[in-house]
């Protein structure tokens, strides 16, 4: 995965972000940057049932060739991985925190995000808290929010468009992945 | 990465939304990807794909990389979320109800409606026991009182076939929406360059791709696009665990994408109906020109229409792009570069039914077939032909009288079209 060449796209549906919001929490510069960047996924609030979202997002990271840690107080594995009750408990560097929780928990998420040095704070569709986003952001971290990690990367890699969706990506130039 | 943001236009999208150059050859136009499958990259992907972990191709009745660019460009062209291409658009029709109604539901849909849909409706839908209530749609009073707790979807055409009456689509979308069910809206008359129903409010929009969008009258298609905004969260048929997918809940895994995905993975899947890649891409071929097609159109049209309204052998035209017409206001208002291209006549005659015979033989430019939507101009007698399985009274609902003639205005010479409708009614 290279950095990919530059496009002139705004990526504008499927979100509650205002304009304002969607600049600061949803570039997509941004976002191809840290899906070429990253290699270690932790997974908060990855379920362990197989018909759940964030089981169909973390099968897919993992296919895609990202290492993928999973944040489950409930589970002890989960996709073969092994589960860690919290980000604090990880005994390894991690890239991204891609986070299934409620929106009033992305503080504290934001915070243990930050002390472990996380790249990117990743707030999956309708998980939204700007505060949290804000935080993490004063912090140094890359943060998207109301976004899926899995939506993004099939839009960017050009799967999206195999199963007829809107990507909005519009380019004259030779296809390639935009990460 | 310093990002250039840019919201591109209808004609750009209608070139480029969906197609990306072929990454291996570079190939500028869409290349047909005439195959039925595709080979797995292995069993692991395999498998995510068929439990639509992976966004990818498995089979083209599910999906097809040259279909894909159609359903992405007119999902982008209709403002959407993505778009599922059928073999028809009854077909389209056929997968959208089949994906959100169960036996025992019912909808509410506009009486005035192409044939083909009534029947569907009327008949087909009863075998699957699914009622349809059928209103005068141009008082919103009239759908308020066919909705019942049963009640599923609100359903109309932008236009309507034949009689060209507009819908008043952000006053049925917030019908729809205070009762918590989707409106569906036939957008085929008005193709998303005369009007995008899904920015009126509209939750779904459908298209026979065979008429405008097309173009050309060589292929049959159908599309169904998403506007991805409607909470299908209570929505049983999209929301609940599906046991043909490991109970998978649609809605609340792929979210503004559900309905399609359900429509696509489950539906497509298991009536057949999909589209065939070369057929799509002779669909692309016509989207490219859409918008000067359609401007050509609309100004032939309203040439017709007026050329016809004064003419001492025509008893009425049913155009909306005249003053005079009872749909003019919803028209400037949903339509404002034009309302189509089809609509009707009555040639004023002792006997309607002869008189329409007579001037139907005595056409050269306009051609006698069951079809609309042609860049050739094209004409019919309804009451004979596309809604002749209608009881007289379904008829009258739908607005169709015995002497009416339909024409779907092309773009050939202007005058040419005059000179031709002026001789076969001199023949009357």
């Amino acid at each position: 995965m290279g950095s990919g060449s530059s496009l002139a796209v705004d990526v504008s549906m499927n979100t509650v972000l205002t304009e304002e919001e969607r600049a600061k929490f949803q570039d997509s510069g941004v976002i191809r940057k840290v899906l070429s960047t990253s290699k270690t996924i932790a997974i908060v609030g990855l379920s362990p049932k197989s018909e759940r979202p964030s089981y169909f997002v973390g099968t897919y990271l993992k296919s895609e060739g990202y290492r993928i840690i999973p944040v489950n107080p409930m589970a002890t594995e989960i996709l073969g991985e092994k589960c860690y009750p919290d980000l604090l408990s990880i005994p390894e560097p991690v890239d991204m925190v891609d986070v299934f929780r409620k929106p009033e928990d992305c503080i504290e998420v934001a915070k243990q995000a930050i002390q472990i040095g996380a790249k990117t704070l990743w707030l999956q569709l309708r998980v939204v808290n700007i505060e949290a986003g804000e935080l993490a952001t004063a912090a140094g971290l890359n943060v998207v929010m109301d976004r899926c990690v899995k939506i993004e990367h099939g839009r960017y890699s050009g799967s999206l468009h195999w199963v007829g969706m809107n990507t909005e990506i519009i380019s004259a130039r030779r296809g390639q992945r935009y990460f | 990465m310093a990002e250039q943001k840019r919201k591109f236009g209808f004609e750009t999208k209608m070139l480029h939304a969906g197609h990306i150059p072929d990454p291996v050859t570079g190939a500028r136009a869409v290349p047909i990807y005439q195959t039925t499958s595709y080979v797995f990259e292995d069993t692991d992907k395999a498998a995510q794909l068929f439990e639509l972990k992976q966004y990818g191709n498995i089979y083209t009745r599910i999906n097809n990389p040259t279909t894909a660019v159609f359903e992405e460009r007119i999902a982008s062209l209709e403002n959407g979320t993505g778009g599922v291409a059928t073999a028809s658009g009854m077909a389209a029709q056929f997968t959208t109800m089949m994906t959100l109604l169960e036996p025992g539901d019912e909808i509410v849909s506009s009486s005035h409606l192409y044939g083909g849909t009534m029947t569907q409706f009327t008949h087909t839908f009863k075998k699957l026991g699914i009622k349809t209530h059928f209103v005068d749609p141009t008082n919103i009073d009239n759908w308020a009182q066919a909705i019942t707790p049963k009640t599923k979807a609100l359903y109309g055409e932008t236009i309507g076939n034949p009689r060209g009456s507009i819908l008043d689509i952000a006053a049925l979308a917030d019908l729809a929406h205070s009762h918590d069910i989707p409106l569906i809206v036939d957008s085929t008359f008005a193709t998303p360059y005369l009007c995008r129903p899904l920015d009126w409010g509209a939750d779904i929009v459908l298209h026979s791709a065979t008429k405008f969008l097309g173009g050309h009258g060589s292929s049959i298609a159908g599309v169904i696009v998403d506007s991805g905004k409607f909470d299908f969260s209570k929505f049983k048929t999209i929301a609940d665990p599906d046991p043909a997918y490991h109970d998978l809940r649609f809605y609340e895994t792929f979210g503004h994408y559900g309905f399609l995905m359900k429509a696509r993975a489950v539906t497509v899947r298991d009536t057949g109906a999909a589209l065939s890649p070369f057929n799509a891409f002779m669909l692309i071929q016509g989207l490219e020109t859409l918008s000067v097609r359609m401007e050509r159109h609309v100004k032939n049209a309203q040439a017709v229409a007026e050329f016809l309204s004064s003419h001492p052998k025509v008893d009425w035209v049913a155009y909306a792009g005249l003053p005079d017409n009872p749909y003019h206001a919803l028209a400037q208002k949903y339509t404002p570069k034009g309302p189509g291209a089809v609509f009707t006549f009555s040639i004023k005659s002792e006997n309607a039914r002869l008189a329409g015979k007579n001037f139907i033989e005595g056409l050269h430019v306009f051609s006698h077939l069951a079809n609309v939507g042609d860049v050739r101009s094209l004409v019919i007698h309804p009451a004979s032909t596309t809604h002749q399985q209608l009881s007289d009274a379904e008829l009258e609902a739908g607005g169709v009288t015995a002497g009416m003639i339909r024409l779907s205005i092309g773009i050939e010479t202007t005058e040419d079209l005059l000179w031709d409708l002026d001789q076969a009614l001199q023949l009357t």
